[in-house]
């Protein structure tokens, strides 16, 4: 069941989730995610990472918090769901209660919101190194580029309800893979 | 008086969280209406700005609840708010990764795992561009995304802190030689 080769520590599943959370700005943390979980420490598998990645935004609630509550389960289970998602959250708990006590003093000071909207952008940049990976790896087969493709265009150009679209093309997607994976295609 | 607002946030985040399909974003209509129009939590005002914070704070945008309830009833109400967000979604997740990972392995499980992984990148991409549009993004926050994609793709072990001071740095610079 456990994938790593020695078991991962409680301890250091807390830390990396704690560190995504409190330095994510603008919203690049499943972004970050791989990078620690894949790239740093080689955790999980890349097909694993983007797997859990689509169950965490089929299912209800937010995809990071989902996405750490995958991962801490896959290397530690119960115990490693809650060491992972309390490791996410506690950090932006305290962050945003401490923000909007100074909130009426920072939005007087005209750069310090320019300096967020930066850091965010450069938080995009990490996503887009995710995006390119998973593009990379799905199109070395026709028809995951073309789900990925129609993913992307249906979800982020058309903006067609994410759930009904994830719904729609995932049937097709697996069945490919099926007939892909059979001893006897 | 005071347990009934702890119990008003229960009673209002927990289904929110169990409908929360695609993450916060579906959901901050209904939390606006439920907290201005319904509790009188606050103004209309007030959860614009909250929301700016909320996104503006590192962390998921969700957050937003945790200040609805520190706004209410302080550090319980945002520890309750909080709460009552996370938990619910994450006990389904918990259940539903669990059944998951018990069938590694399995016919069935690879392909639906393989089937997945395309979708899963393809809305890492759309939510790339669902960023930028929300928060109404100029060339200079492409060109920033752009170049940290880039450094990072070429150096993979760089912190990113340092990528994110220097997105702060360029923008503050930006907008401090050119006025708006």
């Amino acid at each position: 069941m456990n994938p790593a080769r020695t078991p991962v520590s409680l301890l250091s599943l807390f830390l990396v989730f704690f560190r995504v959370g409190l330095f994510s700005f603008g919203g690049g943390l499943s972004g970050w995610i791989y990078r620690e979980v894949v790239t740093l420490r080689g955790w999980i598998s890349d097909e694993d990472f983007f797997s859990g990645l689509a169950l965490s935004q089929i299912l209800p609630g937010a995809n990071v918090t989902n996405l750490s509550v995958y991962i801490g389960q896959r290397l530690r289970g119960p115990l490693g769901s809650i060491c992972a998602l309390l490791g996410l959250v506690i950090g932006p708990f305290f962050a945003v209660i401490a923000l909007v006590t100074a909130y009426a003093q920072l939005s007087a000071t005209p750069w310090i919101q320019d300096a967020m909207s930066g850091a965010a952008a450069a938080a995009i940049g990490l996503l887009l190194v995710v995006a390119a990976k998973g593009a990379y790896t799905a199109s070395r087969r026709l028809v995951p580029f073309l789900i990925l493709t129609a993913t992307f265009v249906m979800v982020g150009l058309l903006q067609w309800p994410l759930v009904l679209v994830v719904l729609g093309l995932a049937p097709i997607s697996v069945a490919f893979a099926w007939w892909q994976a059979s001893p006897d295609a | 008086m005071r347990e009934n607002v702890l119990w008003s946030l229960i009673v209002v985040f927990v289904p929110f969280s169990l409908v929360s399909i695609g993450g916060g974003p579906s959901i901050f209509a209904g939390i606006q209406h439920q907290s201005v129009e319904v509790y009188h939590w606050v103004t209309a005002r007030e959860f614009i700005d909250l929301f700016a914070i909320a996104r503006a704070a590192p962390g998921p945008g969700s957050m937003l609840v945790t200040l609805l309830g520190w706004k209410v009833a302080g550090w319980t109400g945002a520890v309750v708010a909080t709460l009552a967000l996370f938990i619910p979604s994450s006990l389904l997740c918990y259940g539903v990764t669990k059944v998951w990972n018990h069938y590694r392995g399995r016919h069935w499980h690879t392909a639906l795992e393989r089937g997945l992984a395309p979708i899963g990148a393809g809305l890492i991409l759309a939510g790339v561009f669902a960023i930028f549009r929300i928060a109404g993004a100029g060339i200079l926050s492409w060109a920033i995304a752009g170049i940290a994609a880039a450094i990072l793709a070429w150096r993979p072990m760089l912190n990113p802190l340092i990528l994110l001071a220097g997105g702060a740095a360029a923008f503050a610079v930006w907008h401090g030689l050119i006025p708006y």
